[in-house]
């Protein structure tokens, strides 16, 4: 190697680390504050005790809000897994004219006009239906944000998936329900189990809806809790929010692990894993 | 077992293409037929109307004597494997081959012992708990052919049986369908783009073009006596030689040369039909110039120049070839040459 080659590779190098260091900071951060005596915003070699732990579960909210999250979460994942995989497989399969144009409307509506930018009229009409302070009616709201992109990207993938096998299963004589439960869903599992983990995460880190419609803190998920989290004095409790974020980022990793070791996630589409 | 009976049966699709155009036809029960044409004949389409998958416009479609025309595929006794086989990834071999009876709820030992014995039949025992991609193209297809004998089906409809294997193993799969749909003695229908497997397989041959049958018969008779000039262009390894010719006083006037028509026949503009197969050297007939020899194995295609612009091809067997540039004179066997109409091209 050239003295010239040894100082790219060097620079090179530094670079990578320099990078790595951003993004593996704050992680480190979250894996040591939650055991340190006296936790701070900067990083450091924890002095080691589990005091903070004990304060956290005894939070009269810390809890019960991971409890409402997955509640929510559960929901909305279940909603929108189940209604996009039916919708796309239907939009896949039956021709009806205009179907490519309702399509990109639902996304380029869906992308456009955002929760955000629904905001008002959404709070409104779930507050007149009496439907606020419910995980299980914010799970809907959040799953009817999500269900167009949801069904966008399962029809694609369902395009994928060759009709020949269902023309298959319908010569032996499988009924319609028998076609979906034996044939289509087991060929689209990889896809479903995709939509599944986006929309779960999608609404676990969800923020503004439920903080919407979720006046009560009682009934608050984890999202909208942790910006809660202050003591008396206004600033942010360290205490509790190292424990609690560590608490609130363990459930989309075990997700995550769970589906990608159970369903495989692949990848479709030109590349073959 | 079943035959098949088609009466005036046509297939429109919904953006109004007319895919099968009032087609009427009789398979006999037992019999191997193939429907064979270029893509986009509606020889497909066909196939899916038989098995279901495509309603017929209008007219009837029977099996085993019973009208099926509006019935749902899975009740009409008819087992269909298709072009890519659509073996179900997520499921073995076993569950693939049983699945026609997990349909209609069968117990699990009587599914497990059905698809083994089935698969025994079809040389794949040792593979039973494999899945299809860890398969070859052939043990792919016999797991389709054995799903499809699993349904004790009364007719077996195969699409493009042999399209997608490699070159080799085609025509060992050529001898093994036409053996074992012997052996069950199963109505079947296949499809296929290939004249040479239509010829080599079926008892009874449809070459079919935009949705209509041109020509029904025999692998001999198609071969033989093509019934008109497209199927003529279509049936034969070596392209048939189509010239312009004249009948005058009972002698055919092509490429400068009078041959005998083999029977009596109007004075009239045709089109002769000769296979190069059947050409060979001949004191008399049509002279023309040795312009390209092909080897084809066992024979030579050898291109002749003729006047008038004609090209002939004709075979020639092996350490036989003529020289390029060399003259030659060249007749048909006697009884092989055909006459077609030159306006309507049907054979005269």
């Amino acid at each position: 190697m050239t003295p010239r080659q040894v100082a790219r590779r060097l620079a090179y190098t530094a670079f990578m680390a320099v990078v790595l260091a951003f993004f593996a900071v704050p992680m480190l951060w979250l894996a040591s504050a939650p055991f340190d005596s006296d936790p701070g915003l900067g990083l450091r070699w924890p002095d080691w005790t589990l005091t903070n732990w004990q304060v956290t579960f005894e939070h009269p909210y810390a809890l019960s809000s991971l409890v409402n999250s997955v509640v929510l979460c559960v929901v909305a994942t279940a909603v929108t897994t189940v209604f996009a995989t039916l919708a796309a497989y239907t939009l896949s399969r039956v021709r009806i004219p205009g179907r490519d144009a309702l399509l990109y409307v639902l996304l380029l509506l869906s992308s456009v006009v955002t929760g955000t930018a629904a905001m008002v009229p959404i709070f409104v009409m779930m507050f007149q239906l009496g439907l606020t302070n419910s995980q299980y009616a914010t799970g809907l709201v959040i799953a009817g944000g999500l269900l167009p992109a949801a069904i966008f990207i399962l029809k694609d993938f369902v395009d994928s998936v060759p009709r020949s096998y269902e023309e298959s299963a319908r010569v032996f004589g499988a009924s319609p329900t028998q076609v979906l439960l034996h044939v289509v869903l087991p060929v689209a599992r990889p896809g479903i189990a995709t939509i599944l983990v986006w929309a779960f995460v999608q609404a676990w880190g969800n923020f503004l809806l439920p903080f919407l419609l979720m006046r009560d803190v009682s009934s608050q998920p984890a999202a909208v809790l942790l910006r809660t989290l202050r003591d008396e004095g206004g600033s942010a409790n360290l205490t509790v929010i190292p424990v609690f974020s560590l608490l609130y980022a363990i459930p989309v990793v075990a997700l995550y692990l769970f589906v990608s070791k159970r369903y495989g996630f692949r990848f479709h589409g030109g590349i073959k894993a | 077992m079943a035959g098949i009976e088609l009466a005036g049966v046509s297939t429109v699709y919904p953006n109004g293409v007319r895919a099968v155009d009032a087609l009427d036809l009789t398979v006999a029960d037992g019999e191997f037929f193939a429907l064979l044409g270029p893509s986009g004949c509606g020889k497909t389409t066909l196939l899916r109307t038989i098995a279901g998958l495509e309603q017929a416009s209008s007219g009837s479609v029977s099996i085993g004597g019973a009208d099926v025309t509006r019935l749902e595929p899975g009740v009409r006794k008819v087992a269909m494997v298709f072009q890519d086989y659509a073996l179900f990834p997520h499921m073995t071999v076993s569950e693939n081959i049983a699945y026609p009876l997990r349909v209609r709820r069968a117990p699990k030992p009587e599914r497990a012992e059905t698809a083994a014995r089935t698969a025994a039949g079809l040389g794949l025992a040792g593979l039973l708990e494999r899945r299809p991609a860890q398969l070859s193209g052939g043990q792919q297809q016999r797991v389709a052919l054995a799903r499809a004998m699993a349904m004790s089906a009364e007719v077996l409809l195969l699409d493009e049986p042999l399209s997608n294997l490699d070159a080799r193993l085609r025509l060992e799969a050529r001898t093994f369908l036409k053996r074992l749909q012997r052996d069950l003695g199963l109505t079947t229908v296949f499809v296929t783009h290939d004249q040479a497997e239509a010829l080599a397989m079926a008892d009874r041959i449809a070459v079919m073009s935009e949705g209509r049958i041109r020509q029904l018969g025999s692998p001999r008779d198609v071969f033989q006596r093509p019934a008109d000039t497209f199927v003529a262009n279509f049936i034969g390894s070596t392209p048939m030689n189509l010239l312009p010719a004249q009948v005058r006083n009972g002698r055919v006037e092509v490429a400068g040369a009078h041959l005998d028509p083999g029977g009596p026949h109007p004075d009239a503009p045709v089109t002769v039909g000769i296979r190069p197969e059947y050409l060979h050297e001949a004191p008399e007939g049509i002279t023309g110039t040795v312009s390209i020899v092909e080897n084809l194995g066992v024979t030579s295609l050898v291109t002749l120049e003729c006047p008038q612009d004609v090209t002939v091809g004709l075979t020639v067997p092996e350490h036989e070839e003529p020289p390029v540039g060399s003259v030659l004179t060249v007749a048909p066997r006697p009884g092989r040459l055909l006459l077609y109409d030159s306006d309507t091209g049907q054979l005269t």
